[in-house]
């Protein structure tokens, strides 16, 4: 066995560990929570827009890692190169998870427009336990293994290691963030997504067809949900048909953190959340003596959670939005 | 509810008189004699055989293959046609699931206790089965685990539970004692916080630190969790030689290849959790190199285990995952003790369930007075080129011999005890001679081992 390297100074010693130890839990966390960002902006625009709890997101993003392993793997196989097959999962993953938000929209949603606020919410929950079992049918019980699509690559940063993999992570929801934002507020598009969340009937009498609006939103969140997906498959290279419980409910917690409908909120609180859970988990041990584990770090999450809503009940970056019935 | 069953009952009387050969949905033989309104045929009763565990939810490929193990032994009975007093049995196995999860494991065990099943294959997971036997122990049900490792399952005092894999007593024990012999100095243990990983874990813990290993880390993770990267980093602090995952293998496969990607040069090392092909899959090249350990030998080894394999490929299409060949020993021995016992009611065959001597698939099945598989070998694997390569088999039958040959000395003692009060020097003679072949059986089980 090869002996750590001795390091000269005893208070370098000391000291240079923690810091490339809390580098390192920053870096996790921000990967982590990218990817709740990247989840979290699906709940947000759908919930700003009519003001849903899209409960069946995190079951898109299952959908769109699953279905990229099924034709990024065939096609592999078949003598494709990976880049191809990985771009060909992806578009694919895109294409049906847009066409699993339209339909859920049209289905599952529509019919129940002007229904209590709870029934909705209700068959948001339903549709997220169809969209399971039907995964469970069709991809089976086991865990499935995402094909390699990108070189595995390390970097090493003041102690800290990251692979290409994370930063293309951080670098890709930061871009399509950046897009989303453009789309909502640069393009016609936007525009009228922005008056159908003000209010619904005075748009459509100003010409705008909220259905289509809707519709819009469903599909592009659901876009957003197939690329968190397939980074969340890249990422941990595993996949199974209750990844997106989980996931979802993280996403769904920081989409509230950051104040449910407001876009750059889903941002800033998925990554948060992902920032706190990693130096949750890291130090609360030692914070605590010992007394509460690792497995309690979603203790820290939650009381972070919970003290922001006290102070700003529509979240951190929310806004008053007046009552809709 | 008296009048509704009664009804029932009538009504199945009066389908069975009707029809010669109808089936006849009543678990207790006590009303078997009571057939002779079919002297055709011979009357057939359906035995109903709980089985349960996770179907949905992260480890249901683990739940599957249990399943698949219970319902290939279910067929071959149903195949040979057994006779159990003066019947023709015909089993039929009530699939619950339990999600393994404890809550969903007593509401699930307490739904087959409804149903009145003869016995309970399962569960699955400790953190279930634990809980879940209380319910079948006041049902007076037998419940035979092919998979519940925690050593707790047993050591409550139900006469009712039953496992046919060494416990992870014996397995932390040989775990630890293992990553000593590997040079291990200091080790990082993470378990799932279930029953099955902390129990493993603690045992591990034990028999490390008796054995001279230094525990420099101990955290914490859950059975859903995938991203393991901020405990893994506050591991990497204390640098340990190994880090030891009490957990499942859905956990424990990108646990290691997390740990790869953060730089962490320790060696892995697990329980029969993450024993598994699945391990392999998910952890990919992480796992190279690492070891980890199964109760029992291992199937090529045995002398029935390559056509169980065969078997069981053949007739579901996949590999065995875990504990497929276990549970279907489970099976096996319960109807085997309906057999000795010549009756499906519970009461009745009980008794002999306890006095098992089966030769499984895994095994030679014998329990001890807790309801422990007698003996009980823990076999170390290491993973290498996405195969479970087999390294060493430690305790199991070499101690379960010394153990037999103390409790010989001891019989033996007492015949000399009591040929002493007799006075019959004859009697003496021959106790000193049983003593004295004890004694060298004892030696040469030590040698053995």
């Amino acid at each position: 066995m090869k002996r750590h390297r001795k390091v000269p100074f005893l208070h370098v010693a000391v000291d240079l560990p923690k810091m490339d130890i809390f580098l390192q839990q920053i870096i996790n966390g921000l990967v982590q929570g990218s990817i709740y960002a990247l989840v979290a902006l699906g709940y947000t625009m759908v919930y700003g827009i009519m003001g849903l709890i899209n409960f069946a997101h995190g079951e898109v993003v299952m959908i769109g890692t699953l279905v990229t392993i099924t034709v990024a793997t065939t096609l592999i196989k078949a003598g494709m190169p990976v880049a191809v097959a990985g771009l060909a999962g992806l578009s694919s993953a895109v294409l049906v998870c847009m066409a699993l938000g339209w339909g859920l929209e049209r289905i599952a949603y529509r019919p129940l427009r002007n229904a209590p606020r709870l029934t909705p919410l209700i068959t948001a929950i339903g549709m997220s336990i169809v969209l399971q079992n039907v995964a469970m049918i069709v991809w089976g019980r086991n865990y499935l293994t995402f094909p390699h699509l990108l070189p595995k690559v390390n970097f090493e940063f003041a102690g800290a290691h990251f692979t290409a993999i994370q930063v293309m992570i951080v670098v890709v929801s930061g871009l399509t963030m950046a897009g989303l934002v453009l789309l909502v507020y640069r393009t016609k598009l936007g525009m009228a997504m922005r008056a159908t969340a003000q209010n619904p009937q005075v748009a459509s009498l100003m010409g705008v067809n909220s259905n289509r609006v809707i519709s819009a939103a469903f599909v592009i969140g659901s876009a957003l949900g197939a690329l968190a997906g397939v980074m969340v498959g890249t990422y941990y290279e595993i996949a199974h048909y209750q990844m997106g419980f989980m996931l979802g409910l993280k996403a769904f917690t920081a989409a509230v953190l950051g104040g449910i409908g407001n876009l750059a909120g889903a941002m800033a609180g998925g990554i948060l959340l992902g920032i706190i859970e990693a130096l949750g988990a890291g130090y609360i041990g030692d914070l605590t003596g010992g007394f509460l584990g690792s497995h309690y770090q979603d203790i820290f999450a939650f009381i972070v959670l919970i003290v922001v809503l006290m102070f700003k009940p529509s979240g951190l970056f929310g806004e008053k939005t007046g009552d809709r019935a | 509810m008296q009048a509704k069953l009664s009804v029932v009952a009538l009504s199945v009387a009066a389908a069975l008189a009707m029809t010669a050969c109808g089936k006849k949905e009543e678990p207790k033989p006590a009303a078997a004699p009571a057939a002779p309104a079919a002297p055709a045929a011979k009357p057939v009763i359906v035995v109903k055989l709980g089985h349960v565990a996770p179907m949905t939810g992260p480890q249901a490929h683990l739940g599957k293959d249990n399943e698949s193990g219970a319902r290939l032994a279910i067929e071959e009975l149903n195949a040979q046609g057994l006779e159990i007093g003066g019947a023709k049995v015909s089993f039929e196995l009530l699939g619950e699931d339990d999600q393994a999860d404890p809550k969903q494991g007593s509401i699930v065990a307490q739904k087959l206790v409804d149903a009145k099943v003869a016995g309970v294959i399962g569960h699955l997971n400790s953190g279930t089965t634990i809980p879940a036997s209380k319910l079948y122990s006041d049902a007076g049900i037998p419940q035979i685990s092919g998979s519940a490792t925690n050593p707790k399952y047993t050591q409550q005092g139900f006469k009712t539970a039953f496992r046919v894999m060494a416990n992870d007593v014996q397995q932390g024990k040989s775990l630890g004692e293992f990553a000593a012999k590997q040079g291990v100095k200091t080790v990082a243990i993470v378990d799932d916080r279930t029953a099955y990983g902390q129990g493993l874990a603690d045992e591990f813990k034990k028999a490390a630190e008796a054995a001279g290993i230094k525990v420099v880390a101990t955290e914490y993770t859950n059975d859903k969790a995938t991203d393991f990267k901020a405990i893994l980093t506050k591991i990497k602090s204390t640098k340990p030689d190994l880090v030891f995952y009490g957990g499942m293998d859905a956990q424990g496969g990108p646990m290691a290849k997390q740990m790869k990607e953060l730089g962490i040069k320790a060696k892995f090392l697990g329980g029969d959790g993450v024993c598994t092909p699945e391990f392999m899959k998910l952890g990919g090249e992480a796992t190279e190199g690492n070891y980890c350990s199964l109760p029992g030998m291992p199937l090529e080894k045995l002398a029935k285990g390559p056509e169980f394999k065969d078997k069981f490929t053949k007739k579901f299409g996949m590999d065995i995952q875990l504990y497929a060949p276990y549970v279907y020993d489970a099976v096996m021995v319960m109807a085997d003790s309906m057999k000795r016992a010549d009756s499906v009611d519970p009461a009745k065959y009980l008794p002999a369930v306890g006095q098992t001597k089966y030769d499984g698939v895994t095994a030679m099945i014998e329990f001890d007075q807790f309801g422990d598989l007698k003996g009980g070998e823990i076999s170390i694997y290491q993973y290498k080129g996405g195969k479970l390569e087999y390294v060493e088999t430690l305790g199991g039958s070499a101690v379960g011999a010394v153990k037999e040959a103390a409790a010989e000395v001891k019989e033996a003692a007492k015949a000399v005890a009591g040929a002493a009060s007799a006075a019959g020097a004859d009697a003496v003679k021959a106790g000193a001679e049983a003593v004295k072949g004890a004694a060298e059986a004892t030696k040469a089980a030590v040698e053995k081992k």
